[in-house]
């Protein structure tokens, strides 16, 4: 299954990352994992959250430019060369990776969220492997 | 030195006279000859036999840049295609362009005009002068370019986009005149500073043109490069550059009624304003063949006066321009309407998004951003789909207005709105 990542609009200048987590924290969302992604004049936030329905909802009213987006999430066992393996699987069903980055880290488990070229065949690759998806329940109430 | 002593030192009531002969037969010919200028006589209840002579110049219709795009590409042309020996393009408030026309002649009369401002400027057969306005479609080079040689001067075709080496050929050849936009100067000037190259340069005069400059701006690049600097106007609706410029006493610029009547109307009654008053500049063109102008409206806003100058000339001057009457922008020598910019933003996603443009001046060159609110229906979570868009954007600004834009993505509701309606343009430079 799918997990639904938030994705803000922010341009480069001050106050303007506050202002989103300042309207999370409002709104009692939890903010699960986060990655920033820069530009010379904008950057892109991606976000998991507890609840990004309700985020994408607030966020817009607040006038920013916010949208929800499929990604996938991937448990990974703490051994080295667990993301090669997985990245290899994907590359060899022709999936390239749109971008990355991590959701958790623990002592016998992480996991990362992934955007690919081909959402559904990813999906279908990571199922038929030995390597797990993480559900929406898991990953919205996860650090809660 | 004056190039024609005969057209620039008569009387008055000389010229007077040669205007209205000229009058005459023009009105005539585009009567006879140009359709769209027929019919609106016709709906004034006029004929050729009701003009008599200059004084009854406000009889006849306006013309104006929507009749040229109206009558795109050849309707107003007054001769054959097979007179027209070449072809010129502007931009226009839509897509098309302004489109103008020369027989032989009107490029005769062009270069003489032309040859008189070089005069005008002190230069003549044993100058070297560098052309280095944009050869192509534009009437910047290839007018200089021929006004100069008509002159007798060694021309060398420079056109932009190497500064390096025009500065280079200008030591090398000993070039003693230049052709070029004011702010393309500054920056050579600045060149030319940094690279401790003032002692080689042979430079005496340059005719600079295309945009507009102040008073404070001329002389600071005759400081910098210790040279004199003349302002050289015209519109390719109505020839080109050469349709006036300014002598050695830079008290306004000279236009050469013999080929060009100018009037100064109020733009909103558009009745004449007094010598002094500064009103829209209007131009009837007297001489040309190809594509006749009666009482064109510039849009330049400028005043007139018809004493006699100290320089022996008696043909009138208009002051330096104090503005246009219109929103047309000029970026680097290129006019640009705003509507343009809407237009091309429209073709990259069928509606047009809330937009800015930001014209602005950096070391002397001008620099054009167009702010861009990010909507939902183009938001992407992928950087790639954003730069995707921006460039697309970019080419279509590009292949609308030849200029390279700055795309940049702003938050939405970010552009201010007065009244509720968007402020389209914002111009930061200070010409100073």
């Amino acid at each position: 299954m799918f997990i639904k990542q938030l994705t803000v609009f922010i341009e480069n200048r001050a106050g303007r990352l506050e202002q989103v987590t300042q309207i999370l924290k409002d709104n009692n969302i939890n903010i699960v994992s986060v990655s920033l992604a820069d530009t010379s004049d904008y950057g892109l936030l991606r976000l998991i959250l507890s609840d990004p329905d309700k985020a994408v909802t607030v966020l817009k009213d607040a006038g920013l430019s916010a949208m929800t987006t499929n990604v996938i999430a991937v448990k990974l066992t703490q051994h080295v060369g667990k993301l090669g393996e997985l990245l290899a699987i994907l590359s060899d069903a022709g999936v390239n990776v749109e971008y990355m980055y991590g959701l958790t880290s623990g002592d016998e488990n992480a996991s990362i969220v992934l955007k690919t070229s081909d959402q559904n065949k990813a999906l279908d690759v990571i199922n038929a492997s030995t390597f797990e998806l993480l559900t929406t329940e898991e990953t919205y109430s996860m650090n809660d | 030195m004056i190039w024609n002593e005969a057209r620039e030192c008569m009387s008055r009531d000389e010229m007077s006279n040669l205007q209205s002969a000229r009058l005459r037969k023009e009105v005539s010919r585009v009567y006879h000859n140009v359709e769209p200028y027929r019919k609106k006589m016709q709906e004034a209840g006029l004929e050729p036999g009701d003009i008599s002579g200059i004084e009854d110049i406000e009889k006849l219709p306006f013309t104006t840049k929507d009749d040229l795009r109206d009558n795109y590409p050849f309707g107003l042309f007054a001769v054959p295609l097979s007179e027209i020996v070449r072809i010129h393009a502007s931009s226009g408030t839509t897509g098309k362009a302004t489109v103008v026309g020369y027989t032989r002649k009107d490029i005769d009369v062009w270069a003489e005009c032309v040859a008189r401002c070089c005069a005008m400027a002190g230069l003549g057969r044993n100058d070297i002068i560098q052309v280095a306005y944009g050869y192509g479609l534009f009437t910047g080079g290839l007018g200089g370019h021929y006004g100069a040689e008509h002159l007798g001067a060694t021309v060398v075709p420079m056109s932009t986009g190497n500064t390096q080496k025009l500065i280079d050929m200008m030591i090398d050849f000993g070039a003693t005149g230049l052709m070029c936009t004011p702010s393309y100067l500054m920056h050579i000037a600045e060149v030319i500073e940094e690279r401790g190259l003032k002692d080689k340069i042979k430079l005496k005069a340059t005719l600079n043109g295309a945009e507009p400059w102040t008073e404070n701006m001329r002389r600071q690049i005759e400081e910098r490069l210790g040279i004199e600097a003349h302002d050289i106007y015209g519109l390719s609706e109505i020839m080109g550059p050469g349709v006036a410029t300014d002598c050695h006493f830079h008290r306004g610029l000279h236009i050469f009624e013999d080929h060009f009547y100018p009037e100064i109307v109020d733009p909103k009654t558009l009745k004449p304003v007094p010598d002094g008053e500064t009103g829209e500049l209007v131009i009837t063109t007297l001489t040309k063949e190809g594509i006749p102008m009666i009482r064109y409206r510039t849009k330049d806003l400028t005043s007139i006066t018809h004493e006699k100058c100290e320089c022996g000339r008696t043909t009138a001057r208009i002051s330096r321009f104090k503005g246009r009457s219109d929103d047309m922008l000029i970026i680097r020598g290129v006019n640009v309407f705003p509507s343009q910019v809407e237009t091309a933003l429209l073709t990259v996603d069928g509606i047009t998004p809330n937009y800015q443009i930001i014209v602005d001046r950096v070391n002397h060159q001008d620099t054009l951003a167009i702010l861009v609110e990010v909507e939902e229906r183009f938001f992407s979570d992928e950087i790639k789909e954003l730069e995707n868009l921006q460039k697309k954007i970019e080419h279509a600004v590009h292949q609308a207005i030849g200029l390279h834009a700055k795309i940049k993505l702003v938050e939405p509701k970010t552009i201010e709105r007065s009244m509720g309606k968007a402020v389209r343009v914002i111009d930061k430079r200070k010409l100073d």
